[in-house]
């Protein structure tokens, strides 16, 4: 039998962040997927990051983690989305080349030290007193370890639905993950279905691109990655096409034959990724939807038709896309499909990942009730570290939804579960003012170094970058003005005789940097990406000042936890239905209690002293 | 400033003989100290009067106490201030302590959680929160009854479904600016629909009177010059001899409250000392009170008499005057006075009754109870009212915009029920057909 520390089950987005997380706090880690060759596959839309997506990204990357450089390497179009907009809404975004995403992504994984990468399907957990021990695989090897994470993806009892036609598969081409499931419920725990689906892929050769809308990336591209100094890899562009009338009406006239409109699928998808059967039905006034044809790749001729998601027949996919400009004589690649699968209930996890049910037993993923690369992968990076952590002896990593979408998210699965795949969006954060795409190393970076996660080359590079910004930021605090000065200079403000500090000038929207430099020349050895940056703190300043108080009262809220050993149902003055309600949500911070509909300030008064009075009973005892 | 500075009602409804007011938190002492011109000695009761620092009008006379950390019910620095009970008094007092930055009105627990946290309180004490819940939740169930009935609840819908709206639009603008189906541009109307919505609350919180009166009665100052006829008056509203009446001018020294049922509502009539220069210091007194009564009044009758020199007439005061020549019976009624009543002419009393009892009725508006009756939804509803004025003053910048949206929705949070990421985006997948 072989022993390792920490083992990580799946090679997709989550498993390859938590690999690489384990292994680079030291822990000896294994990776065990089905095949090396789809480690990094992306299994539907070949693009990482935008909106609230894009944050993921630079969060990882905060962490040190691989998705933002592998991006990097493999982008083929970068664009950053709400360009038009405030800096706190900024999404960076890139096509990805797949094959070029993959790759990447296995030399940096075979590269990574402490790391073994191991083929093989795990059927089975081995537990010991309570506690995970190893797992077990389909042949029959087994492998013992401290802390195990699952990121099995869609794979638990997976099953696509195309027309008619049902295959047991984890993914096109693919076998399901069975004996998992089982053990997952024998551990008593819920299990909840969800599907999602992807749009047929096209043959490049078959398009007439000449009629249609050609998209540009940025010029400069900008990557994800702090430690990526330039985007090398070749750009390309997208095209523009969209629905017909014609196509909706085949549609319309064939939904009898589509796996979800036939009542086959009963489980829920993702209403933000609606199929194209979907969007006719629920929007029927719409007699013509945009659709995105990106390339897969360089030197890759499969086209990933944006928008066009659907469980239809193949005969029915290739009739309305023929019935679309450009499309005229295209041919499928392969057929679009929807596909159900297997997750579990995340209220059954604890802030670090780990199950409550089965210590030392992680899950991050799909597996999760989530959706889409980056919230597997941060998923993954947080779950690996904890798990390596964990084996360390060593206090978890906790983030907050005051410093992390990473932290919005895992707060949102733990405390309320899903009815639906759980995607990031910005408008979840409460605090995202202050959770920027362009300062996630200023809010992660550090918190990562203090519990080991993050290499030399990144700690030199953000310790350079803080003392920048440092310098920067009380060279402009120091250096002030009167209202005359900054008039003068262009300025407008105020003639109230208060003199500004040329960070307050920077907060209004129309102050120029060469504005500043000329009252202030001194400034103009503020290199230019820690100046913007600077003046984005500064256009947010009064927000997030105000908001301080609600940050903190959060950061306390969650800082109290609920012990298991509360029992509701003893607490004098609770009302039935808020007992049952308490202990159905099972919150383990007050901070969750809080989120519970009709939890009153006084009920959360009461369950902290109960808590405090127990611990000094402990205590006396 | 990290900590909030809560400040509360503490001693049960008013009115009642003695009015607690606590605060507690870091700028208790600088507020205190505000309004008492000083603070006295830790843990030692003083009286002091309370002034308005803007004005310097005085608000009351009442024992000043501050406790300074950690000796101290929290933990933190408290005050406890003890005025007399009536409900307009206390009001004024609370309205001038939460002006101050960083003070804010307590929740309910809110002073127990602080006292836990700081370790304040003992295990017999914890035992005893069990009850102080029932009761607390009793008394919100019977409040959230009345409160949300038939119209009431039916606007409090609308006030949700608006704020959903603004936000769903505005949020599909930064989630899903990529879709085919969000425009840039927010819509025509969206301006507007805030606009609407900001003055919806204005209305509800000019109707906050309406809800103060239904709840505390409504008040009556009857004031003037000596020998006016105010105390003759006092007792023919009450129809019972309460107050002294003497042909001596100054008769009257203290002001004297007296309660009537006028067509089923609660009136407090208050009879008040005569303005004049005096070197009597309980006079003296006596008409610091009377000015006192006018402020807080909701209408004021002002007596002239043909017998009595007239003096100038309170100006500059929010509240409605009206102007009664009395003792009609000896004299002219002076020509601009807008009623002349007698003790001699019954009549004269009983439509100086219906009067009343019809002004009252306007300005209570509606028979439909007011949305907000109490000080803490008022301060909120006025929050979430300043924060819609923002998010208008935003709308070029729309994640500014959304910020002051989603402060205003939790603002209301109390009031038309927490309005959270997933019910925007319920609205908002509904609206917009969105997906790749
Ligand atoms: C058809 C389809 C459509 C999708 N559509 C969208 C979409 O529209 N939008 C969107 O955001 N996301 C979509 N996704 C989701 C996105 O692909 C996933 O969210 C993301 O890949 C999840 O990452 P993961 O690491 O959890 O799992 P996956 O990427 O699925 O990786 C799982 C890995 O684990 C391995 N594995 C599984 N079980 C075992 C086992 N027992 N033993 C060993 N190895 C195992 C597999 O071989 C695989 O390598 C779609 C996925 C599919 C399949
Ligand atoms: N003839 C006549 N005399 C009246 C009338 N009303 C009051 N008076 C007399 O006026 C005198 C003063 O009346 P009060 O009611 O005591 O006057 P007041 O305004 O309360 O006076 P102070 O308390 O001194 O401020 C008394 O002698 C009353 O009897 C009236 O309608 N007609
Ligand atoms: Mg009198």
């Amino acid at each position: 039998m072989t022993t390792y520390e920490v083992i990580i089950v799946g090679g997709g987005h989550a498993g390859c962040e938590a690999a690489a997380a384990s292994a680079r706090l030291g822990v000896p880690t294994a990776l065990i997927t089905h095949r090396r060759a789809t480690i990094g596959e992306m299994s539907c839309n070949p693009a990482i990051g935008g909106l609230g997506k894009g944050h993921l990204v630079r969060e990882i990357d905060a962490l040190d983690g691989v998705m933002g450089r592998v991006a990097d390497k493999a982008g083929i179009q970068f664009r950053v989305l709400n360009r038009r907009k405030g800096p706190a809404v900024r999404g960076p975004r890139a096509q990805a080349d797949r094959k070029l995403y993959r790759e990447a992504m296995q030399s940096e994984l075979s590269e990574t030290p402490n790391l073994e990468i191991v083929e093989g399907e795990v059927d089975d957990l081995v537990v010991e007193h309570g506690r995970i021990a190893g797992v077990q695989l389909l042949d029959g090897r087994v492998f013992s370890a401290r802390a195990v994470v699952l990121t099995t993806g869609t794979f638990l009892r997976g099953l696509i639905h195309r027309g008619d036609e049902m295959i047991p598969a984890g993914r096109a081409g693919e076998g399901p993950v069975l004996g998992l499931s089982l053990r997952l419920e024998a551990l008593g725990l819920k299990l909840g279905r969800l599907k999602t689906g992807t749009p047929p892929r096209l043959d490049a050769h078959s398009i007439n691109f000449a009629v249609l809308n050609e998209q540009i990336g940025d010029n400069p591209p900008e990557p994800f990655s702090a430690l990526t100094s330039a985007i090398t890899t070749p750009q390309i562009s997208c095209f523009e096409t969209r629905t017909t009338p014609q196509a909706h009406a085949i549609i319309s006239s064939n939904l009898g034959r589509s796996a979800m409109y036939s009542g086959r699928i009963s489980s829920r998808g993702p209403r933000y990724c609606p199929s194209i059967e979907d969007k006719i039905v629920r929007f029927s006034d719409k007699d013509s939807h945009l659709v995105f044809l990106e390339p897969e790749g360089l030197d890759d001729p499969t086209i990933y038709p944006n928008g066009l998601s659907t469980s239809l027949p193949e005969d029915v996919q290739l009739a309305f896309l023929r019935a679309m400009p450009g499309l005229e004589n295209v041919v499928i690649k392969r057929a679009g499909y929807a596909i159900e699968y297997d997750h579990v209930d995340p209220r059954e996890l604890s802030p670090s990942l780990m199950l409550r049910a089965l210590p030392g037993l992680y899950l991050a993923g799909q597996i999760n009730g989530t959706t889409g690369y980056e919230e597997a992968a941060a998923q993954g990076l947080l779950a690996g570290a904890n798990a390596a952590l964990a084996a360390k002896g060593a206090a978890p990593l906790i983030l907050s939804r005051t410093n992390s979408y990473l932290g919005v998210m895992i707060d949102d699965l733990i405390s309320r579960g899903v009815t639906e795949p759980y995607r990031m969006f910005t408008s979840r954060a409460e605090f995202r003012l202050h959770l920027r795409s362009d300062n996630a190393d200023q809010r992660l970076t550090d918190l990562g170094i203090g519990v080991g996660l993050v290499g030399q080359e990144r700690r030199e590079h953000h310790c350079e970058r803080m003392a920048r910004l440092d310098a920067g930021k009380s060279l402009l605090t120091r250096l002030t003005a009167t209202p005359n000065e900054a008039r003068k200079a262009g300025v407008n403000v105020n003639a109230d005789g208060v003199r500004r500090s040329a960070f307050q000038l920077l907060s209004y929207p129309t102050t120029q940097r060469a504005d500043l430099e000329a009252i202030w020349p001194e400034l103009a050895d503020i290199d230019d990406k820690s100046f913007e940056q600077l003046a984005i703190d500064a256009q947010y300043a009064v927000y997030l000042d105000r908001q301080q108080a609600d940050v903190e009262a959060v950061q306390r809220d969650e800082a109290r936890e609920i012990p298991d050993w509360l029992d509701y149902a003893l607490l004098p003055g609770l009302s039935n239905e808020m007992k049952q309600k308490l202990i159905d949500a099972k919150p383990q911070t007050i901070a969750q209690a809080q989120k519970i509909e009709g939890v009153t300030p006084a009920a959360l008064t009461l369950i902290l002293a109960v808590i405090r009075r127990g611990r000094l009973d402990k205590k006396a005892s | 400033m990290t900590q909030p500075t809560l400040v509360a009602l503490s001693s049960g409804s008013v009115p009642s003989g003695v009015a607690v007011i606590r605060l507690t938190g870091p700028q208790s002492f600088a507020a205190v100290a505000a309004l008492a011109g000083g603070l006295p000695r830790p843990r030692q009761a003083s009286l002091r009067t309370l002034k308005d620092p803007a004005n310097g009008q005085p608000l009351d006379q009442g024992l000043v106490i501050v406790f300074p950390a950690p000796h101290s019910f929290t933990g933190l620095d408290c005050a406890e201030l003890q005025v007399h009970g009536s409900p307009a008094g206390v009001k004024a007092i609370l309205s001038v302590l939460t002006a101050f930055e960083g003070v804010r009105l307590a929740g309910a627990g809110d002073f127990t959680r602080l006292a836990f946290e700081n370790g304040k309180l003992d295990l017999t004490e914890v035992e005893g929160l069990g009850d102080l819940l029932a009761a607390e939740t009793e008394s919100q169930r019977r409040q959230a009854l009345t409160r949300f009935d038939g119209a009431l609840s039916r606007r409090v819908g609308d006030w949700r479904q608006a704020l959903l709206d603004l936000r769903a639009e505005i949020e599909a603008r930064l989630d899903f600016s990529d879709e085919d189906d969000v425009p840039f541009e927010l819509p025509a109307h969206f301006k507007a629909d805030i606009e609407s919505l900001e003055n919806q609350l204005a209305d509800a919180l000019a109707r906050y009177d309406s809800g103060r009166i239904v709840r505390e009665g409504f008040r009556i100052a009857l004031a003037g010059a000596p020998n006016a006829g105010k105390s003759s008056l006092l007792n023919a509203l009450a129809g019972s001899d309460v107050a002294i009446v003497t042909s001596e001018a100054g008769t009257t020294r203290d002001t004297k409250d007296v309660t009537i049922d006028l067509g089923g509502m609660l009136v407090i009539v208050t009879d008040t000392a005569g303005l004049r220069e005096t070197d009597s210091l309980a006079e003296q007194e006596g008409i610091v009170r009377a000015r006192r009564a006018i402020g807080h009044a909701d209408l004021v009758l002002w007596l002239e008499a043909p017998d009595v020199e007239t003096i100038p007439r309170p100006q500059g005061i929010d509240t409605p005057i009206w102007i009664v020549s009395s003792k009609t019976d000896i004299g002219a009624a002076a020509p601009d006075s807008d009623f002349a009543l007698s003790m001699k002419d019954k009549d004269s009393i009983s439509v100086l009754l219906s009067k009343l009892e019809d002004h009252i009725k306007t300005r209570i508006r509606t028979n439909e109870p007011g949305l907000i009756s109490h000080l803490r939804d008022k301060a909120a509803l006025e929050a979430a009212a300043e924060n819609l004025h923002q998010a208008i003053a935003h709308i070029g910048i729309p994640e500014l915009c959304a910020e002051d949206l989603r402060q205003a929705s939790d603002q209301l949070a109390e009031l038309i029920g927490l309005i959270d990421t997933e019910h925007v985006l319920d609205r908002l997948f509904a609206g917009f057909c969105i997906g790749k």
